[in-house]
């Protein structure tokens, strides 16, 4: 269905290729994975297979590529419009009219269908994807999860053989995502459609997946199999093919199913070893919330009469489904967002009536979008200006950056930084202030699995050093390995609060892979795991 | 399915067209202020509770702009005739071949007024234009547009969505800046905000005319040079009539015949250059914008006080532009209040914005009744009528 024929490609002023030789054939009806770290080429190899590269983004293509029998060199995007659907990272940019409907008709009505088919199209694709109830509403005013389920029913409507995703899942809580790949399972299931994703949390995925290919990274061919056989040897692999790794399974499994059909020797060998708790002994209180009610002139309140304290040293996740009231409470908690009532006090300042310069020193912010918070050409110019921001000496802002993500260079366009680097350069300017309590608004959102650790790393760092961490995430693997305590938010209230092990074993949603795997055996993270495993019991 | 919860997009830009109409045809502060309120009450009574429908604001803010730099102007290039003179700058000595103009001097009551008014005008008109961005959706406009228009349809909605995005990621950026301790004001902040502000708008602009192009928008059917270089002929020499017409017009001085007579040359090369065009592109509608009674009177009220204003000004100058030499109190009159205040009527004509939580049934339907020939035959004077009467209960 898409063949890749010796394709390399290589972007205007680049000096290496982007892809290197791919040479390979997704058969239709299949759901094919393409896995790799940050900059590996994923989107190129994408974009590659619904004309966006080269037609929009410029670049060389070298050797050739087909989608259902046609050339991507003689067809632009819109004339394969009718046989590659493609679904982009943020559906809300992609989005040309204003509602439901209107949407999923879009494309239709620019290949010229007939209208009787076109309403009977909406209509199936409006019960496929679970929209009825919010067809006549605005895009505008749609969850994330519901957002982007109409960015993949737009797409169905014209009847693609070929559906393109990059990323579908990546802006989503675990339910949103959960709903939109059992979607995208029917539509392979059901209507025999060829998908071609990628996503960085394999751990979401992996399981719906025929075929994996695994991009090296610039310069090297690609592997193309079964997922067995090729997270087996890949850079990046989702936790339980880690812990089967470890283990030594054979074949290697890549579900949660398959892994615990192989680990009941494993669990009755962890039974003997006591699970490290995840609680740590937390300081003085940093941070103390009383009684906070924050809402939006004319709707019910975000957030409601929330209490909460949190300790120096302590990691603490917040979580919750999107739209849950996350954001509002870290901003709340930032002091940029009055409360209507209630107080927030760091020690004993309230933040809110602070200025901004002062307000870092008590409580650093790292926004979901940190890019937001560069200005200047050159990652050098930012980081100076973080010393002045934070009126520290020069080079105390460098210095901070280079431990936590090492070898960026000065003269480097912020622009042209992986997510992760971007990511520890705000990390790096705003924690130049030493502020009391860190705030991280998704900070995970578009990292791989090595800029995942290192981040790990850097907040674990920072709580030895006293710092209150406070995390909004929706990303359970990376909360079971650096959070003591999890809070979930819900109707503006804290639902549930307490120590990370706790918390996430106590519903499936909020599981780590490891735990559902090696359950009840309460294991959250294969490095724990690996490390019972070393020490004699 | 159809709605009819949605007004014609076209209507609320006649609306507004008429009302800019209004403006441009008196310099009276009394009319112009009343114009501005007109379009503030009606866009916030009606205004959708989503993204680009936030940046009537700026619209607000850019106003106030144009008659700062307006007057600053008038006051340092020469503001000197009148007798009134109410303080003198430092006046700089051009050489001759510079003879025509002045810098600083005498700065006189008369013709600050007379500033001031035009800078109002001025901001008026971009006031309206504003208010139309800010009630008629953008995107849909997109669909009455006719396929030979394809690229110009591209531009103007990434254009069109551009503005509010800019304004909602400056919004978002000045906030984050704030986390950096920056306070948001002065001229160091607009630096830091406007380049990521600019560089994001760019990013999603391109983003969004690579998702219409993936989705198939602009597809073309094969068509001959010949046919391409007639579509283009026409369409420029369609827009070359438009521009002349609507300048001959709106602009009072000019000769009213050529203005006509152009605009009419104008329309036709249009119509026959886009009839040419359109046959290369294929494309199917899901649903069809009808011209309801609803449409057609939130655009006829809009129209009709552009007609009032007209009138004023041309029977009744001293209303329409009170004299600044010597300066006069602008005087107010009926049939001018009486029109504008007529374009207050989509305030309750117009259907409730959907707001958020507008999960409305089915049932909330309006209860117009669009396909019938007698709402949609409606006289304009009926409109009107109506609309008075809507205006008056108030």
């Amino acid at each position: 269905m898409i063949a890749f024929e010796n394709v390399s490609i290589r972007y205007a002023d680049a000096t290496t290729d982007a892809l290197t030789g791919v040479d390979l054939r997704v058969p239709d009806g299949e759901l094919c994975l393409v896995v790799g770290r940050t900059g590996s080429g994923k989107s190129t190899l994408l974009g590659a297979a619904s004309g966006h590269v080269p037609h929009f983004t410029g670049g060389r293509l070298s050797g050739r590529v087909l989608v259902g029998g046609r050339d991507t060199r003689e067809h632009r995007p819109r004339e394969l419009a009718d046989v590659v659907g493609v679904v982009g990272q943020s559906p809300v940019d992609g989005f040309v009219t204003a509602s439901v409907e209107d949407e999923l008709a879009f494309t239709m009505e620019s290949l010229g269908i007939d209208r009787p088919v076109m309403r009977r199209r909406v209509e199936e694709t409006l019960d496929l994807l679970g929209l009825a109830d919010v067809r006549h509403r605005p895009l505008a005013a749609l969850s994330a999860g519901q957002q982007q389920r109409v960015a993949i029913g737009s797409a169905l409507t014209a009847h693609p053989r070929v559906l393109v995703l990059d990323e579908p899942t990546s802006a989503l809580d675990p339910g949103a995502a959960e709903d939109v790949l059992a979607a995208l399972h029917r539509l392979v299931h059901d209507l025999g459609i060829t998908v071609l994703l990628c996503e960085h949390r394999l751990e979401r995925v992996v399981q719906y997946a025929d075929s994996v290919i695994s991009l090296g990274g610039p310069g090297q061919r690609p592997t193309y199999g079964v997922p067995g056989d090729v997270l087996g040897t890949a850079d990046v692999a989702p936790p339980v093919v880690h812990l089967a790794r470890l283990a030594g399974w054979t074949p290697l499994p890549v579900s949660v199913r398959g892994a615990r059909r192989q680990a009941a020797d494993l669990r009755s060998r962890l039974a003997l070893c006591t699970a490290p708790s995840t609680h740590r002994a937390g300081g003085d209180i940093a941070l103390r919330v009383s009684g906070l009610t924050v809402g939006y002139r004319g709707a019910p309140p975000v957030l409601n009469d929330l209490d909460l304290a949190l300790a120096q040293g302590q990691v603490a996740a917040l979580m919750g489904r999107n739209g849950a009231g996350k954001s509002t409470l870290l901003w709340s908690l930032q002091g940029a967002l009055k409360p209507h009532r209630g107080s927030v006090r760091v020690g004993s300042d309230d933040p809110s009536a602070m200025p901004p310069a002062d307000r870092r020193t008590r409580v650093a912010l790292v926004p979901q979008n940190p890019t937001d918070l560069l200005y200047l050409d050159t990652v050098g110019a930012e980081c100076r200006q973080g010393d002045k921001e934070s009126r520290r000496p020069a080079g105390t802002t460098r210095t901070l950056l280079d431990r936590i993500t090492p070898g960026v260079g000065d003269a480097t366009d912020p622009r042209d930084l992986s997510e992760g680097q971007r990511l520890s350069l705000v990390l790096a300017i705003q924690l130049a202030a030493r502020p009391v309590v860190l705030l991280l608004d998704e900070p995970t959102r578009g990292l791989d699995y090595l800029s995942k650790d290192r981040l790990g790393e850097a907040v674990a760092e920072l709580a030895r050093d006293g710092v209150a961490v406070l995390l909004a995430t929706h990303d359970v693997e990376f909360v079971a390995t650096v959070a003591d305590r999890v809070l979930v938010l819900a109707g503006g209230e804290i639902i549930a609060d307490g120590p990370t092990r706790d918390v996430v074993l106590s519903s499936p949603t909020y599981a780590p892979q490891v735990a559902k795997v090696l359950a009840p055996e309460p294991w959250l993270t294969v490095h724990d795991v690996a490390h019972a495993l070393s020490v004699p019991a | 399915m159809t709605r009819h919860r949605d007004l014609h997009p076209l209507a609320w830009w006649l609306w507004a067209i008429g009302l800019a109409t209004a403006a441009s045809r008196t310099t009276n502060p009394l009319f112009l202020i009343l114009i501005i309120a007109v379009a503030g009450y009606v866009v916030a009574a009606r205004r959708p509770e989503q993204g680009w429908a936030r940046g009537f604001r700026a619209y607000l803010i850019l106003g106030l702009v144009v008659i700062g730099i307006r007057t600053v102007f008038h006051i340092i290039f020469g503001g000197g005739l009148g007798e009134t003179v109410l303080f003198r700058l430092p006046e700089l000595r051009l050489p001759d071949w510079a003879a025509g103009i002045r810098l600083g001097g005498a700065v006189s009551a008369e013709g600050l007024v007379s500033a001031l008014y035009d800078g109002l005008r001025l901001a008026t008109l971009l006031i309206c234009v504003g208010a139309a961005v800010t009630l008629a959706e953008p995107r849909r406009l997109l669909r009455t547009l006719p396929g030979a228009l394809y690229e110009l349809g591209l531009v103007v909605v990434v254009a069109i969505s551009l503005a509010p995005q800019l304004v909602e990621s400056a919004l978002r950026v000045r906030r984050a800046r704030s986390l950096r301790g920056g306070s948001g004001t002065g001229l160091r902040a607009v630096a830091s905000i406007g380049m990521p502000v600019l560089a994001m708008a760019l990013d999603r602009a391109v983003a969004l005319a690579a998702a219409m192009d993936a989705r198939g928008y602009g597809r073309a059917g094969s068509v001959s040079a010949g046919a391409r270089r007639l579509t283009a002929g026409l369409l420029l020499a369609g827009l070359l009539g438009l521009t002349l017409g609507a300048y001959g017009v709106l602009d009072a001085s000019a000769q009213g015949g050529i203005g006509l007579t152009s605009l009419l040359i104008g329309v036709l090369a249009s119509i026959a250059g886009l009839a040419v065009g359109s046959r290369r592109v294929l494309r199917s509608r899901y649903r069809t914008d009808r011209v309801d009674a609803r449409s057609a009177l939130v655009a006829a009220s809009g129209v009709g006080a552009g007609i009032c204003l007209v009138i004023v000004s041309r029977y009744d100058v001293a209303t329409a532009y009170p004299s600044t030499y010597p300066l006069t109190a602008p005087q107010l009159a009926l049939l001018p209040v009486l029109g504008l205040l007529l374009a207050l009527a989509p305030a309750w004509i117009a259907p409730a914005p959907a707001g958020p939580a507008a999960a409305m049934p089915p049932t909330a339907r309006s209860p117009g009744s669009p396909g019938s020939p007698g709402t949609r035959a409606l006289a304009p004077g009926r409109a009107d009528e109506t609309a008075v009467s809507a205006a008056a209960r108030s």
